[in-house]
């Protein structure tokens, strides 16, 4: 199938992370994203903005921001794109795979860390690789962003002390007149360690088209 | 360490000494009750005595023959039935005491077998001495006993955990019963069948019924197993889930079967009328459960004043729930789980937090008297009930039961792995089907069959299968899970950035189905959440409350119980748990160059804190002049004034609190005075003022705290400080840092303390 030869490069770099993935899948994937870019090769911020669904979603920013972020393409590069095409989206999307039972425990961790990195790069705008307080709460503040005045207000309070929390955690004895700079992927692994990130941060892939079942995007 | 040995044997020397105490107290209360019983039946011909002996003093009156006016008295007949019910409580009570005095005795065997184990002593005593031993009454279990327990297990059922796996939990319930049951059913009767085994007077239907019965895992026995074996999440509440659902399965099976042994044939119409049943059944039930909790939700709306009674809403709306679909004969537990969920989250935003703490309390305390009366009923009705072995039949029960219920469970598992994300391992499919307990609920069905012939059969071969999963799986699943390895539940509690994090998951994934283009799970929910805050909150919960975000709700419920740690462990001298020196200042970025601009507060704002003040002061000296028994306790944090604005100030505060919490106690002689700077309208600060010139000026100043002066000593420091603004910001920082937490007391201690104290206790609590 023509189609299947014009995958197939695409096809053996997922596989590699993601070896359950069938054929059927990535072709949704790509009939979305073509719909997604109005039919061109590459998708710009804009495309991602239009979505509907997403204007409710009090993290949207985020969400599109990860897509361009060049440290989500494991290629140890910095910056942002300005557009991407189907591979760096499909790179995107893999961070979202399920584990399966034949994942074995050493798969698993590397999923974990790489899913939290992935967490973590949504948090650290300014890729330093710490996230500063002021970085810390303006996630919280965008998570109530939501809910109005109160929301607001209690950003900052539970920045902080969810801040405090990371610090104690991790750093048990400082001095008074230290400076805890900001949450290092290390600190921040060691504080999401209960939550299994390997069983909760995925999607369904879907085998069968829907993107015909929706009218526009 | 020879210390240790003879202390451990002086207290099991003591423990067992106890133990023959209380075994021997209870023997000779048995005995007086047993013969008290006894007596009652030769009462009823003393009955008419009483009213003889009113006669002839009647006519001693006339005769002037006068009997001795009766010092003491014996009327047992009188309290009979309350104080039998209780002396059972009491009883079943001190057993559950004893086991727990019992050093090894707890670790080894499971609460529920000791406890049968004592309902069989105490059947076998009463039995000896000749009576007849009480038996589990149907309409006692299902009226009395069970509510509590589905109650308690309902409302705290944890949701994220349920919903994410309803469909597996569904599927094990609905289809491995029904695969049960008949599986059971039909091999049962084939094997009747078979010549010799003296069978053959058991036909399909009552092989099937009887099936029907014994299928459905328990919820009391499960509940009862898993607790001490403190498994994860997710295997928890795979068999709880389903021992909860497949109520309804069995529900429409018994009554099914049961009208057709009667009438001797199944047709395909009553087949089909059977699956539309099953279904109005579980629809039925939760529908009732809903509405019941919708009201339940609405009604606690309108509790602000009334708190006293608030638990009662919550107890009495589930058990009219309850009540209602057995009416019906829908399926009574699905319809108090539905109403325990949907009532909890709002109800939980409007009651007080000791309403909570109540409700919390008795639902435990009620399912825990039921959940060891229900055993130790279970091992009573052993000893008396009618019994008829036959080897056969009971062997083969307890053999298809094991290998339908393994069989089922691996079948299903494999077809469910096709369509669950994260996949059921085979150890944790071994779980699920050892973990499948039968319990009480199949006696009792078993108890309500009409057909003698059977029937005694029958319930032999129950309470067996029940012994045999209680005992032996009930003994050996502990060893078992260690064995395996499967995975325990994480003891750690819940900390904001799990709650974040969660959260922050919650829209991430959701987002990315969305940019995916397919409505999946997360979207769904989703969009429930939506709803729920536009509509369904601004109608159940009251007040401001019902627009609060859920991280804030948690964040404030967990700066709560931080601050009644720090209460109960004493003073801020004593750290809890975390010993760590990180307090704020360590996140803090630097001070600005442009230093600290500090606002005026504005006068509105400044009037509405000092009345707040004055009046909670007030308030707490009152408290001790009135006294009502229909009245709490007057509670300066739980009062008519704006109580969100209020509660508001209290989170600052208690925040304010935990982080000195972490701050080690350094003490210096004399605090002095902290100001409280208002840096936004809704956040109180306390700041260093930075002059150690004052500090005796201010020592002066200290009593002032304890009284309503204390106002304008805020109000006179809120202004030192404007002038004082261009002042260093940082001292010394162990002084300051004790100063800070010594005044944090100070003011805290003014806003709850019942008088002045002149002397400064350094070490009254907070909360007085």
């Amino acid at each position: 199938m023509g189609v299947s030869v014009a995958y197939s490069h695409v096809v053996g770099v997922w596989r590699s992370f993601f070896p359950t993935v069938s054929l059927e899948q990535i072709i949704n994937l790509h009939k979305r994203f073509k719909q997604l870019s109005g039919n061109e090769d590459t998708i710009s911020r804009e495309n991602l903005d239009s979505i509907p669904a997403l204007a409710t979603n009090p993290i949207r920013k985020q969400i599109i921001e990860a897509f361009f972020d060049k440290r989500n393409q494991r290629q140890d590069e910095v910056g942002s794109f300005h557009e991407i095409g189907f591979e760096q989206f499909l790179m995107v999307m893999s961070h979202f795979r399920p584990p399966t039972l034949k994942t074995t425990e050493e798969e698993r961790e590397v999923m974990r860390r790489e899913k939290l990195r992935f967490l973590f790069n949504m948090h650290d705008t300014d890729s330093d690789g710490t996230i500063t307080l002021d970085e810390y709460r303006k996630v919280v503040e965008e998570l109530l962003s939501k809910s109005g005045a109160i929301g607001l207000e209690a950003a900052k309070a539970i920045a902080d002390a969810a801040m405090l929390e990371v610090a104690s955690t991790n750093v048990p004895h400082m001095e008074p007149d230290e400076f805890y700079e900001g949450i290092t992927f290390e600190h921040f692994e060691q504080i999401l360690k209960g939550l299994e990130m390997e069983s909760r941060m995925h999607i369904r892939f879907l085998d069968v088209n829907t993107t015909t079942m929706h009218c526009g995007k | 360490m020879a210390e240790l040995l003879g202390s451990s044997s002086v207290r099991s020397g003591r423990a067992s000494f106890c133990l023959r105490v209380v075994g021997f107290v209870l023997l000779l209360v048995f005995a007086a009750a047993a013969s008290a019983s006894r007596d009652i039946s030769n009462g009823t011909s003393k009955e008419p005595n009483p009213a003889r002996e009113e006669d002839p003093h009647h006519r001693s009156n006339t005769t002037h023959h006068k009997k001795a006016f009766p010092v003491l008295s014996f009327n047992y007949e009188h309290v009979r039935t309350p104080f039998e019910i209780s002396l059972w409580i009491l009883l079943a009570l001190l057993m559950k005491l004893g086991f727990h005095i019992i050093p090894r005795l707890s670790h080894v065997v499971p609460e529920s077998c000791l406890l049968i184990f004592v309902g069989l002593l105490v059947g076998g005593i009463i039995k000896a001495i000749g009576e007849k031993p009480p038996i589990l009454d149907s309409t006692l279990f299902f009226l009395y006993l069970l509510p509590p327990i589905i109650l308690d297990a309902g409302y705290f059922l944890p949701i994220r955990p349920f919903t994410e796996n309803l469909g597996t939990i569904l599927v094990f319930a609905v289809v491995g019963t029904l695969w049960n049951a008949f599986f059971i059913g039909g091999m049962m009767y084939a094997v009747c069948q078979i010549e010799g085994t003296g069978l053959g007077g058991v036909d399909l239907l009552s092989c099937l019924l009887f099936g029907a019965i014994i299928s459905a895992v328990d919820p009391v026995a499960v509940l009862a197993m898993f607790e001490e074996i403190h498994i994860n999440e997710l295997l928890h509440i795979l068999v709880f889930g389903e021992s909860l659902l497949n109520d309804a399965v069995t529900v429409v099976l018994y009554h099914l079967f049961e009208e057709f042994a009667h009438i001797g044939t199944v047709t395909v119409a009553d087949a089909f009328l059977g699956v539309v049943c099953f279904f109005v059944v579980s629809l039925g039930g939760i529908l009732v459960g809903a509405i019941y909790g919708i009201l339940g939700a609405f009604t606690s709306r309108f509790t602000s004043h009334t708190r006293v009674i608030e638990p009662l809403f919550v107890f009495l709306y589930s058990y009219m729930a309850y009540l209602s679909a057995e009416v019906f004969h829908l399926s009574g537990i699905m319809s108090l789980i539905a109403c325990g969920v949907m009532m909890r989250p709002y109800v939980e935003a409007n009651i007080s937090h000791k309403s909570y703490t109540t409700i919390k309390y008795f639902l435990k305390m009620w399912s825990s008297v039921s959940e060891t009366l229900i055993f130790i009923f279970l091992g009573v009705s052993t000893v008396a009930g009618p019994h008829s072995w036959n080897w056969t039949f009971v062997v083969l029960t307890v053999i298809l039961c094991f290998v339908s219920r393994m069989l089922g469970v691996v079948g299903l598992t494999y077809i469910i792995n096709k369509f669950r994300i994260v996949k059921l391992t085979k150890k944790e499919q071994f779980i699920v089907a050892y973990g499948g307990l039968r319990g009480a609920i199949a006696f009792s069905l078993g108890f309500l069959l009409t057909n003698d012939k059977m029937k005694d059969m029958f319930l032999t071969a129950i309470i067996t299968v029940i012994f045999f999963t209680v005992f032996v799986q009930g003994m050996t699943i502990k060893p078992l899970v260690d064995l395996l390895a499967v995975k325990k539940k994480k003891e750690s509690k819940r900390s904001i950035n799990e709650e974040i994090h969660t959260q922050f998951l919650d829209h991430l994934l959701t987002g990315i189905e969305d940019v995916c283009g397919h409505y999946g799970h997360h979207h769904w929910k989703d969009k429930l959440n939506r709803f729920n805050k536009a509509y369904v909150k601004k109608w159940l919960i009251a007040g401001e409350r019902s627009t609060e975000p859920q991280l804030i709700s948690f964040y404030n419920k967990l700066e709560m119980k931080q601050a009644i740690m720090l209460v109960e462990s004493g003073s801020a001298a004593k750290l809890p748990s975390t010993l760590s020196s990180v307090s704020m200042q360590n996140i803090q970025p630097r001070a600005q160059p442009r230093g600290r601009i500090i606002p005026r507060i504005s006068k509105g704002r400044e009037e509405e804190i000092r009345k707040l003040l004055r009046a909670n002061l007030q308030k707490t000296r009152q408290r001790l002049r009135s006294y009502s028994r229909h009245d709490l306790m007057i509670d300066p944090f739980e009062d008519n004034m704006s109580e969100v604005r209020f509660r508001k100030q209290r989170v600052e505060m208690e925040r304010r609190m935990s982080h000195y919490l972490t701050v080690p106690a350094n003490r210096q002689e004399a605090p002095p005075v902290r100001k409280v700077r208002f840096e936004s309208d809704h956040q109180v600060y306390l700041a260093d003022d930075g002059d150690s010139r004052a500090v005796s000026g201010r020592r002066a100043t200290q009593p002032n705290l304890s009284s309503p002066d204390a106002v304008s000593l805020l109000d006179e420091s809120s202004q030192r400080a404007n002038q004082r603004s261009p002042d260093p910001p940082r001292r010394g920082p162990e002084l300051q840092e004790s100063q800070e937490e010594q005044d944090q007391l100070k003011l805290s201690r003014c806003l709850s303390d019942p008088g002045p104290n002149k002397d400064g206790d350094e070490d009254s609590s907070f909360i007085s």
